[in-house]
């Protein structure tokens, strides 16, 4: 088991209340997946500054002095770090980030922040004070391991590209040749998590060249085993389910927003859900919705 | 009617409400605010009346004997699970696995149905007005699923001896599924169960599909297979 969320805001009035909301459906999620938790939340996109979230063990010695040593704005927020540049200087300072082994980084891209750990969805949330957070659009996850490890880096969301991210229901079974196969192509995946090899050839698929849209679409016939996967892009919000379609999967839609859950009770607190549209997603079947 | 709250009862302690009901009553109770919460009405052994006020999430009227549930929503996966008897009528469409491995009873779904409706079906009947998945009546052994719209791919396979009745388009027909011819005693009980169901169709414009039977015996033509 593991339980997906996920919010697309069409009605920039409720951008305030992102974090609130996205709050509220993964904690409704809590018995689908205690072991971890995590969430990417997309905001400031046009600021022309490009954002790194970075993860420590040990936040109060590994994020000490850290503004100063990069020469750039940190927030530090619990075990993360939220690394702020212009975008001219982001190479420079991820070739950095890189150097420092006991900084793992979350994401990097302009509007992307995840922030993931394990623990009860509910603790994890307010340890990053998620329901602060405003934004256009975010993801969240609560996981019950199956694949790898219960550690942060074994937790959702995986982002393997420039504001990209992807959770995950389910289980790959061609995961290890795939990784192969993407390793063979120069990809890197850090982890034995076969969640992120699916992030990382959705994250290849674009590189060379496909829309979300068509790198799902190519994900039907290359990845083998079952998933609901949600993926968010900067300005873009995709679902695709196996086409056994095992795993459950709710979507509503309303002219505020677009919403996902795992079941349909994380989506009863919504603004007018009596009035959405609501269905659950076809097998093998692509949804994605653009800014 | 006696009314039941979800947002100050515990789920329990409504379903302990329901179960206690005995067998010569005839009470009506209204759920309200079921917010996608998963086993409400589950056990039910009286011939009682639920009105459940909204969308529920899994396993809702599962196990049913006798009482009559009414969904004003859509239900999550497994509505009617294991039903023995009873009716259950869902107002809007209903998630996977539809009446499971359901031994009789009626189950009405007026939207669509989604995957592996009427799995392994044991007896009841299921009359859906609107669509159904994939994998609809895998391995169903008795009963009739009724479709007014169309069916997924690969409908009724390995399939035993239930009756599946479709008016539209199916996509693909399972392994050891076949047509059959429609006959006076299928157009009559599909006539019944159209008219219990409250659908608005005419048993002419259905066909019947059901088991080829090549599956039962072990041929020895197929050995290589093993």
């Amino acid at each position: 088991m593991c339980g997906i969320v996920g919010l697309f805001l069409k009605d920039k009035s409720l951008e305030p209340d992102l974090g609130h909301m996205l709050t509220d459906m993964l904690v409704t999620m809590s018995d689908r997946g205690p072991d971890s938790a995590g969430i990417a939340v997309y905001r400031g996109a046009d600021d022309g500054q490009t954002k790194i979230t970075v993860q420590s063990p040990n936040p109060e010695s590994d994020f000490e002095g850290l503004a100063q040593k990069l020469g750039v704005d940190v927030t530090c927020i619990d075990t993360h770090a939220i690394i702020s540049c212009d975008q001219d200087q982001a190479p420079s300072v991820r070739a950095r980030i890189d150097d420092m082994p006991n900084l793992r980084v979350m994401s990097s891209g302009d509007a992307i922040e995840i922030y993931k750990e394990v623990g009860l969805p509910k603790d994890v949330a307010s340890r990053f004070d998620i329901p602060k957070l405003q934004g256009t659009h975010g993801i969240g996850h609560t996981r019950m391991a199956t694949e790898s490890a219960v550690t942060t880096l074994g937790a959702h969301p995986f982002s393997t590209g420039a504001d990209q991210c992807l959770v995950h229901n389910g289980s790959l079974s061609n995961h290890n040749s795939l990784r192969r196969k993407l390793t063979r192509q120069g990809v890197r995946v850090e982890t034995e998590n076969d969640t992120e090899v699916a992030a990382a050839y959705l994250s290849w698929k674009m590189q060379e060249g496909a829309n979300l849209g068509e790198a799902l679409e190519a994900g039907i016939d290359d990845l083998d085993g079952f998933y609901t996967f949600v993926v968010g892009t900067k300005d873009g919000f995709g679902v695709l389910r196996d086409p056994i379609a095992c795993k459950p999967a709710v979507l509503a839609e309303t002219d505020q927003y677009v919403a996902f859950g795992s079941e349909y009770r994380a989506l009863v607190n919504l603004p007018g859900i009596e009035a959405a549209r609501v269905w659950e997603p076809e097998p093998a079947t692509v949804y994605f919705w653009e800014q | 009617m006696e009314s039941l709250d979800l947002k100050t009862l515990e789920l329990r302690a409504i379903n302990a409400t329901l179960q206690a009901e005995g067998d010569g009553s005839n009470k009506s109770f209204k759920i309200t605010n079921p917010l996608g919460s998963h086993a409400i009405a589950v056990g039910l052994d009286a011939p009682i009346e639920v009105n459940v006020h909204g969308s529920t999430g899994y396993y809702c009227a599962g196990m049913n004997k006798q009482a009559t549930v009414n969904v004003l929503g859509s239900v999550g996966p497994g509505v009617a699970e294991n039903m023995m008897s009873g009716k259950v009528v869902i107002e809007g469409d209903a998630s996977q696995y539809a009446g499971a491995t359901a031994h009789g009873g009626l189950l009405v779904i007026k939207g669509n149905a989604s995957s592996r409706c009427g799995i392994s079906m044991q007896g009841i009947d299921i009359v859906v007005h609107g669509n159904i998945g994939h994998m609809s009546a895998f391995m169903a052994q008795a009963g009739n699923l009724v479709v007014l719209g169309d069916a997924g791919d690969a409908l009724g396979d390995s399939l035993y001896e239930a009756h599946i009745f479709v008016r539209g388009d199916v996509k693909s027909l399972g392994a050891d599924c076949v047509e059959k011819e429609m006959r006076m005693e299928h157009l009559d009980t599909l006539k019944r169960l159209l008219d219990e169901a409250g659908a608005e169709a005419e048993p002419s414009e259905f066909r019947r599909y059901g088991s080829a039977r090549t599956l039962y015996n072990f041929d020895i033509d197929n050995a290589g297979a093993y």
